[in-house]
């Protein structure tokens, strides 16, 4: 049988999919420019995955940018401090340097963003989203969640000189180096051990989160893990739960985000195809007073989940006499389409085209398959 | 058919050391002892397959998944800055990454300091957080001739013994990092193979102590 949704790519297949999820759940498509005014991005570079830019002058003499990000623009155009809730994704090009080639790409993100009053059960539906975005896209998936709150917490611990280095310990799980750098800046036994459990806490959620509420009470940020204790409760009695971890790696520039982040994985993607969390900072960084919370799917990297290519370009090759009337090619192609083929019709064979069967259209309008 | 571990060695004596840590880990694959021209080695019995990559690519091959885990120095891990996971310190392979110069030299703070190196990132983050003004000459081998030819004042390398730098009549004037071999494991394949990687980071931490 014919399928319609067979010619999709497997990148259109992924688009229609978190498309129709997320408009199940009251999410409104957002369209935007390609263009928009450099500045918004310059005042913001760190926000972005790359702080490279595409940048050109209009008629008028502005400074534009090609889009290199979705959410800043999302910002700037929903209604702030009202007391609603804007519910939004998209699924938009964006103009970035690519970490893979080190050059310039066009690349499909979708994703959605929760806009306004925000909280735990935003923040929930959010992280929910995220692991039903995974789970729809295929196979095996893990979704890492974490709170900044613990982060910040840890971190508090050095001066403020070693703190990047801390960070950096945190997001590469380099547990001997950051008990190295704990005991260069004369921190406790107690607290040294707690920071190397935490920097190597990884799992599903009701196995670590015994261990996490532990370290969270040593390092004085109970109420952290209790905030994101409280948001997982999203997953109660679902199996999607079972592929929620929290791990310790998971960071968000802390300038811009806060509270809970979370990143996601899919088996055979060698890097993160998701990436989301609060960013009530970015929002007080715009002068808004609404806190927000979403996240992007990157398309780019689901390139190799797609299937391998047929080794056909067409199911049957047909071959017309060059007297033959279009119409009863056309009537042979139709027949055959109904008969579930893919046609390529030509008067004469064409090395370069692999068919899996070929058949040849006769004077009368008999297809005949030849072998 | 269990899926497989797959793990980047790096081509040389280090790998050879490497390999014997995962061996005792649990994760055998006797064929890669034989002597053969072969770089690829898999074990489905012990769900292992490993390869042999030129040192400075393993980490290449790990970020990109093409292996789940591998074994690079800590040099190139600073140099090249890939976002993987460094599980463990080997304490294998240990050298250092130092500025030496012609015996004899004194630096002029007045003029730019001409440095020739391959680790240009290291060598550029080392002296700007010395606030020293200096020209990076980027070299791919063969470091320590520069200073003798006058194309640097000094170099940035690795120094494992320093015999190769006596020889050539230049000597260690500061250390910049102490180097040795990690284990280091791809962000995505930590989360699908995480009981696998878990053996060996055990394994090695178990024999460091």
């Amino acid at each position: 049988m014919n399928n319609p949704f067979g010619a999709l790519t497997g990148e259109e297949r992924a688009i229609f999919t978190l498309r129709s999820l997320y408009a199940r759940y009251g999410y409104q498509p957002y369209r935007m420019s390609k263009f928009e005014e450099y500045d918004l991005y310059v005042r913001n570079k760190d926000f972005l995955v790359s702080d490279s830019v595409i940048t050109f002058n209009d008629t008028s003499g502005r400074l534009m940018a090609l889009k290199p990000d979705v959410t800043l623009s999302i910002i700037k155009n929903t209604k702030d401090g009202d007391g609603t809730l804007s519910k939004l994704y998209y699924d938009e090009n964006v103009y970035r340097v690519s970490k893979n080639s080190g050059s310039f790409r066009e690349l499909r993100q979708v994703g959605l963003e929760c806009v306004g009053d925000t909280g735990m059960q935003e923040v929930g539906e959010s992280l929910w989203l995220a692991a039903s975005s995974l789970s729809a896209l295929g196979g095996d998936f893990v979704l890492d969640v974490f709170h900044l709150g613990l982060t910040e917490a840890a971190l508090s611990l050095f001066p403020e000189e070693a703190r990047p280095a801390a960070l950096n310990c945190f997001f590469e799980k380099n547990a001997h180096e950051l008990a190295a750098l704990s005991a260069d800046c004369g921190l406790s036994d107690e607290n040294a051990e707690a920071l190397r459990s935490l920097v190597s806490l990884s799992g599903p959620v009701k196995d670590v989160m015994p261990e996490l509420d532990e370290i969270a009470l040593r390092l004085g940020a109970g109420d952290s893990a209790k905030e994101l204790a409280g948001v997982l409760t999203v997953f109660e009695g679902s199996e999607l739960g079972e592929r929620v971890h929290i791990d310790a790696s998971v960071l968000g520039n802390m300038k811009y985000y806060n509270g809970v982040v979370f990143k996601g994985f899919l088996r055979g993607i060698p890097a993160s195809v998701l990436s989301g969390g609060q960013y009530d900072r970015l929002m007080t960084r715009m002068r808004r007073t609404s806190r927000a919370v979403g996240f992007a799917v990157y398309l780019d990297e689901l390139e190799g989940l797609t299937g391998e290519r047929s080794p056909y370009d067409a199911d049957v090759l047909l071959l017309c006499p060059p007297s033959a009337k279009p119409a009863l090619v056309r009537a042979a192609e139709e027949k055959l389409i109904g008969e579930g083929y893919s046609v390529f019709a030509a008067k004469k064979p064409d090395p370069d085209l692999r068919a899996r069967r070929v058949a040849d259209l006769s004077e009368s309008g008999e297809v005949i398959f030849r072998g | 058919m269990a899926e497989l571990l797959n793990i980047a060695l790096p081509k040389g004596r280090l790998g050879e050391k490497v390999y014997g840590i995962f061996e005792e880990a649990g994760f055998p694959c006797p064929s890669i002892r034989e002597n053969s021209r072969k770089l690829i080695f898999e074990n489905e019995e012990a769900g292992v397959r490993y390869f042999w990559v030129k040192p400075s690519d393993v980490a290449i091959y790990v970020e990109r998944g093409a292996a789940d885990v591998g074994v690079a120095g800590k040099d190139i891990l600073l140099e090249y800055r890939p976002e993987l996971y460094e599980l463990c310190d080997l304490g294998i392979g240990k050298c250092r990454m130092a500025v030496a110069a012609p015996k004899g030299f004194r630096d002029d703070p007045m003029k730019t300091l001409r440095v020739a190196t391959k680790f240009s990132r290291i060598a550029r983050e080392f002296y700007a957080s010395k606030g020293r003004d200096v020209e990076l000459i980027h070299l791919n081998g063969s470091i320590e001739i520069a200073p003798i030819l006058g194309l640097s004042d000094v170099i940035v390398d690795i120094v494992e013994t320093g015999t190769t730098l006596k020889e050539n009549n230049l000597e260690v004037i500061e250390t910049v990092l102490p180097i040795s071999a990690r284990l280091i494991a791809n962000r995505s394949s930590f989360k699908f193979k995480g009981a696998a990687i878990d053996r060996i980071v055990r394994a090695i931490d178990g024999g460091a102590k």
